[in-house]
């Protein structure tokens, strides 16, 4: 027991070496893939920073804050039109508004993408506020199927604004600012704020607050008060997300935005663990990894012995297989509510070189 | 609006309302058990659809046969549902079940697009069906006026099944406390596999009238129907039949009515259920007839 705290002490500053050197591992791979990527490997690259976003916006309200919502997709969606309308030049715009013209406030503006990135983030953060306040009342299922509600409204409102929006047509041409640099720069700020957050005294309220509502309020904690900070931030990160996430495939519209996007939010944050910050990062990565790679399931296959003739479905069987096992059999997903850590690392490899030696 | 086109939204209202109720029961009754969201129940509808569509083109039953053979798979196919993702869940938290719920929709529903096909069918409606009847100046397809009348009996059973058999008393027992049903020396398990029985039958039941109306199938049909029939069920006091089919009546007809006095409104249709459904829900979160329950420290 001694020897091992022993051991502890001196792994501490061991352990921050081997951080810094992975970051900056990081730093030169995303370099390198800049530089030497394809396209499409550089695409889905550039994805997984995007879904970590999004993925950790979810787990702050799923994991740490136990608030279930399902309405993620119509915060992305505020944020992915605030962002493209705001960048977007004025020829661009009168080329997508052709059916109705775009009303004329919106019509000259156009701004860099930081700012316009910030203000897509404050107004979902708005729009979360707004429905966090009253729908935070509820619990659990209902809060879920009311979160929902609102996706779909959101959804709905977009469709048929169309001076503002463009309706069904959607935005086509937006900028390609989600570069390599801007996403993984967001995406970097993002894990950094989440783990200073669960540091602090907010992030530990979010948790009492999920860990047992009625000894949070007990201790003193405004609940409501943590409910609705959790909500909004969260929506801000989606709004974040949501914009950089246009600003990558450079089309919206509204179909994009349906309950199908917060279920592939949703998978990430139950495979990687609710609860746990690095397993919503590291289960985004193989996630979007996974989506992509298995798109060759919907495509035409020749096996040999026989031939497919495609079967488009397919890819969302396996994930949806994968998502009901990883409920059933496993449910705290890949780290449960624990952070990664060399230790963890360590220990890992350590006991499969002991296995079958005593447990002590 | 002259009075026989109005007769005829009152019609086409009641027979969408049948249709929301006799999902809305599904899920009220699974909720009533369970404390579920059974987010699968509108994909099993769809599937009911299918089997009949299949029952009809393929196997060239005639309807009504194709019609209990799909009822009948349907409603085995809802218990063998439950016992492969919800049973090894059930003593877990609330959302975990409730993801897998979700987990189960999305497999269907791509299991649909894989194996049916991605492209919407056109259904043949029999011709029984689909019969044009005329009523002075009020016309209107047979299959509107039967969904009511089916809708009525089937509900007649179901309260008589539910007030009137042991098996309904162990229903009961089992919504009221599943520990206390057990000790009881109720099966919990038959119980619930019998729920979800019949609310599949009933889904399945209104999945093909659904076809014979609106008569298009594709994958995705049961997504909205579901989710707005989950609405009427939380609208009506969750867990309450009683409350379900009024949940759907009303939610039918308003969403008929909305569309005929206000067409200017038709694009936020689907929306509007939601709105209402909110608003329910931070007024009377039990519902039309729901009962209050206190919360347990």
């Amino acid at each position: 027991m001694n020897a091992a705290t022993q051991e502890k002490t001196i792994a501490l500053p061991r352990n921050r070496l081997y951080s810094v050197i992975a970051v900056a591992a990081f730093i030169l791979l995303a370099f390198i893939a800049d530089r030497f990527f394809d396209a499409f490997t550089l695409r889905v690259f550039n994805l997984c920073a995007i879904y970590i976003v999004l993925a950790l916006s979810l787990n702050l309200l799923n994991g740490f804050t136990g608030l279930f919502s399902l309405g993620h997709a119509g915060f992305m969606a505020v944020g992915a039109y605030v962002s493209a309308l705001l960048t977007m030049s004025p020829q661009l715009k009168d080329m997508n508004y052709f059916l109705v013209p775009i009303v004329p406030w919106l019509h000259h503006v156009t701004i860099p993408f930081l700012p316009a990135l910030i203000i897509a983030g404050l107004v979902s953060a708005l729009v979360g506020f707004l429905i966090g306040a009253p729908v935070l009342r509820l619990r659990d299922d209902y809060l879920a199927i009311a979160t929902l509600g609102f996706g779909e409204i959101i959804r709905v409102l977009i469709t048929n604004a169309q001076p503002i929006t463009n309706g069904a047509q959607g935005l086509k041409g937006l900028p390609r600012f989600s570069t390599t640099f801007a996403v993984w720069t967001v995406a970097g700020l993002v894990i950094l704020f989440m783990a200073l957050l669960m540091r602090s005294s907010y992030g530990r309220a979010m948790k009492a607050v999920r860990d047992d509502e009625l000894a949070a309020e007990a201790m003193g904690i405004n609940v409501f008060r943590v409910k609705v900070t959790s909500f909004t931030v969260s929506s801000f990160l989606a709004g974040v997300g949501g914009a950089l996430l246009g600003h990558m495939i450079t089309t919206i519209d509204p179909k994009m935005f349906t309950f199908m996007l917060t279920f592939n939010i949703l998978l990430i944050v139950v495979l990687g663990g609710t609860g746990s910050i690095s397993g919503s990062v590291i289960s985004a990565v193989v996630v979007t990894i996974l989506m992509e790679a298995l798109r060759f399931l919907d495509e035409p296959m020749n096996l040999i012995i026989f031939k497919t003739q495609g079967m488009p479905g397919l890819r969302m069987v396996v994930f949806s297989i994968l998502l009901m096992v990883m409920i059933i059999y496993r449910q705290r997903g890949l780290m449960g509510n624990k952070e990664f850590s060399w230790d963890m690392l360590r220990d890992l490899f350590v006991k499969k070189g002991r296995k079958g030696g005593d447990h002590a | 609006m002259t009075l026989s086109l109005l007769f005829q939204h009152i019609v086409n209202a009641l027979s969408l309302g049948s249709l929301y109720a006799l999902i809305a029961i599904g899920y009220t009754m699974v909720y009533g058990i369970l404390r579920l969201i059974n987010f699968a129940h509108g994909d099993v509808f769809m599937l009911g659809a299918y089997v009949a569509f299949y029952g009809i083109t393929l196997v060239s039953l005639p309807w009504w046969a194709a019609l209990l053979v799909s009822i009948v798979f349907t409603a085995f196919f809802g218990i063998g549902l439950e016992k492969v993702a919800y049973k090894p869940l059930r003593d877990s938290p609330r959302i975990s079940i409730m993801i897998s719920a979700i987990g189960a929709s999305f497999l269907l529903e791509s299991l649909g697009v894989l194996i049916f096909g991605g492209r919407p069918k056109g259904v043949p409606v029999p011709d029984v069906l689909s019969k044009v009847l005329h009523f002075g100046s009020v016309s209107m397809i047979t299959v509107s006026l039967l969904i009511p009348l089916f809708t009525f009996a089937l509900l007649g059973v179901l309260l008589w099944i539910v007030n009137k058999t042991k098996t309904g008393m162990a229903m009961r027992a089992v919504s009221t406390d599943i520990e206390a049903a057990r000790l009881m020396a109720v099966d919990v398990n038959r119980i619930v596999s019998f729920t979800f029985g019949i609310g599949s039958l009933l889904a399945a039941f209104g999945g093909i009238m659904w076809s014979f109306k609106y008569p298009q199938l594709n994958p995705l049909m049961g997504v909205m129907p579901g989710l707005k029939c989950f609405i009427a069920a939380v609208i009506g006091g969750i867990g309450s039949i009683g409350g379900a089919v009024l949940g759907g009546f009303l939610l039918g007809i308003i969403e008929i009515m909305m569309v005929a006095f206000l067409p200017t409104l038709s694009g936020y249709r689907d929306a509007f259920a939601f709105i209402l459904l909110i608003v329910v829900l931070l007024v009377k979160p039990t519902g039309l007839l729901g009962k209050r329950q206190a919360e347990k420290v």
